[in-house]
């Protein structure tokens, strides 16, 4: 069905930390590989050794910011379906595919009743949709439900593959519901925030926002010129005779 | 928004068609035996035609059936259950009139009004997204409401109502261009918003070197200069040229079949531009709309 639950037991989802992406796009390999050989029809790519194109559930952008004073700087963006709960793209599905569930909150499309009509993808602000052009279904993130609750995996496998890919550490899962849980807290410690919050969406997944760069306030600009400086223009003793020496040749 | 050829051609299409059956329902004309026949082969064609070209962007079409199932929260649904409904309605309503040269009014009215709901629940897929906010306005099933009336209004040979139709609908058409391209900067939403960063905020790199589904389905861009050509084209056909033929010539064959026409080409503009100039607030993330950024 279609209707969004009243409110969920749990609000399973992810925290993003901004300052600690380095933008390797480990994560979208290990989301690609493991959608690919599990969950639903296979990720498709078309001519990917040409004008490659295909179906991710997990992107990096990359954006400069440039603050009001001060260096620019880069800031890599992961973005996976944010299992919104006041999900849009679930109210607009005609065909009963897309749902959200009451126990944890997990967004999906159910792959055998969509029609690929590509409205849901419309209807998310965050491009979390994307129909698998071979397949003609709708794919998004999962939250890798068939790995967290896999209980033939070993317990540390247990979470999202982008989670446990990571090498930064920048990618955390786990229950938003619970005030107490790590992931709330980590929110709550480091100013967690909503995308794009006025689009009334509530998306459960949480991004942590680049700490302030440090300055050197009383330390000169460029701390390494001075070691820089010649040491000596014109060298004596045993140098100054090899660069005599050298000269004449 | 990519404008894709089997809507825009749906849209345009089923509108008149439902707008024509809206009109034999109410009995403006009240139509019997070979007469009623032709109108009712005209008003079919369109509608059903259109909703076949709507099926052409289904990429599942197989699993069509099953959007019947969802009329309690979507849009989408509630189209398909009153394009369904009123094509019946109005089958049985025809089937009277031509075969047995009996008007059942009361089954009109119905037909009639279910004709309506349908053009409505059509406009309401798109009037419903908040990611796109030009489409996100009242004056969207307005406009839908207008052009389907004013066509059915020209084909169901009516020319004074076409006349006041088509005029309201060129008024409407001219006042959601203009609320439209303030829509995006009245919903707020930024670069800035969209990825929560503070300062300038541009793209620098974006995820992949190529084109995905999302950059083709919501990334679409329109010139500028073409985008005022066309509206200027979309509406000349719409309004003044229909409704000039009309008054001049009067309501003869000739210059009402060139009046649909130059009805349909109008609306047809219209609605590549209805789809072209909508701005999906995913482009952010790829770093379009930007202009609009609040430094
Ligand atoms: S991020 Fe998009 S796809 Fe995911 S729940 Fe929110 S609206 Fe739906
Ligand atoms: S593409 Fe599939 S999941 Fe999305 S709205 Fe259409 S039927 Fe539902
Ligand atoms: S949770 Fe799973 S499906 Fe979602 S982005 Fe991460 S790896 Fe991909």
């Amino acid at each position: 069905m279609t209707a969004l639950p009243e409110a969920t037991t749990k609000k399973l989802g992810l925290v993003i930390d901004l300052d600690t992406c380095v933008g390797c796009h480990a994560c979208v390999i290990a989301c690609k590989g493991w959608n690919t050989q599990n969950y639903g029809v296979p990720l498709s790519d078309q001519d990917p050794y040409g004008q490659a194109s295909g179906t991710f559930l997990n992107r990096i952008h990359s954006y400069q910011v440039q603050p009001a004073t001060g260096a620019a700087q880069t800031t890599h963006f992961p973005k996976s379906c944010l299992h919104c709960e006041d999900a849009p793209c679930v109210t607009v599905c005609p065909t009963g595919a897309s749902y959200k569930r009451a126990e944890d909150g997990i967004v999906l499309v159910n792959e055998d009743a969509c029609m690929g009509c590509g409205l849901c993808a419309w209807a998310c602000p965050y491009g979390a949709r994307e129909v698998d052009e071979a397949a003609g279904v709708m794919k998004k993130c999962t939250l890798c439900v068939d790995r967290i609750y896999n209980e033939t995996l070993p317990e540390i496998d247990r979470q999202p593959a982008c989670v446990r890919t990571c090498p930064a550490g920048a990618r955390h899962f786990g229950d938003l519901g619970d005030p107490d849980s790590d992931v709330s807290r980590l929110v709550a410690d480091r100013g967690g925030l909503d995308l794009m919050p006025e689009q009334g969406t509530k998306p459960v997944n949480q991004y942590l926002p680049p700490r302030p760069r440090d300055t050197l306030d009383d330390v000169p600009e460029d701390v390494l010129a001075p070691f820089l400086a010649p040491v000596d223009e014109t060298p004596q003793g045993f140098l100054g005779w090899l660069d005599r020496a050298l000269e004449k040749l | 928004m990519q404008p894709a050829p089997s809507v825009i051609i749906f849209s345009t299409l089923s509108g008149a068609g439902f707008g024509l059956l809206f009109f034999l329902g109410l009995g403006l004309p009240v139509v019997t035996g070979g007469i009623a026949f032709g109108f009712y082969l005209i008003a079919y064609v369109l509608a059903v035609g259109g909703l076949l070209a709507s099926v052409f962007h289904l990429k599942n079409p197989k699993n069509a059936w099953l959007s019947y199932s969802q009329w309690r929260t979507s849009w989408l649904s509630r189209e398909g259950w009153a394009a369904v409904l009123a094509l019946l309605v109005m089958g049985v309503f025809a089937l009277f009139q031509v075969f047995f040269g009996v008007t059942l009014a009361p089954l009109g009215w119905l037909g009639a009004a279910l004709s309506l709901t349908t053009v409505f629940t059509t406009a309401m897929i798109y009037t419903q997204l908040r990611t796109v906010p030009r489409w996100n306005q009242p004056a969207t099933p307005v406009v839908f409401l207008t052009a389907s009336l004013a066509g059915g209004a020209l084909l169901s040979n009516n020319p004074m109502l076409a006349v006041i139709l088509l005029i309201l609908l060129g008024a409407a058409v001219l006042f959601h261009w203009w609320k439209g391209d303030r829509r995006f900067a009245e919903a707020g939403s930024t670069i800035g918003t969209a990825t929560q960063l503070r300062g300038r905020v541009s793209l620098w790199e974006k995820p992949h070197t190529g084109e995905n589904y999302l950059t083709r389905e919501m990334v679409f861009r329109v010139a500028r200069k073409h985008a005022v050509k066309l509206r200027v084209i979309a509406l000349v056909l719409m309004t003044p040229v229909p409704v000039a033929l009309i008054l001049l010539f009067g309501a003869h064959h000739l210059p009402v079949a060139l009046a649909v026409l130059s009805y349909v080409a109008g609306v047809f503009a219209q609605r590549w531009l209805f789809f072209a100039e909508a701005e999906h607030v995913v482009g952010l993330y790829y770093g379009a709309h930007t202009g609009r950024q609040v430094a």
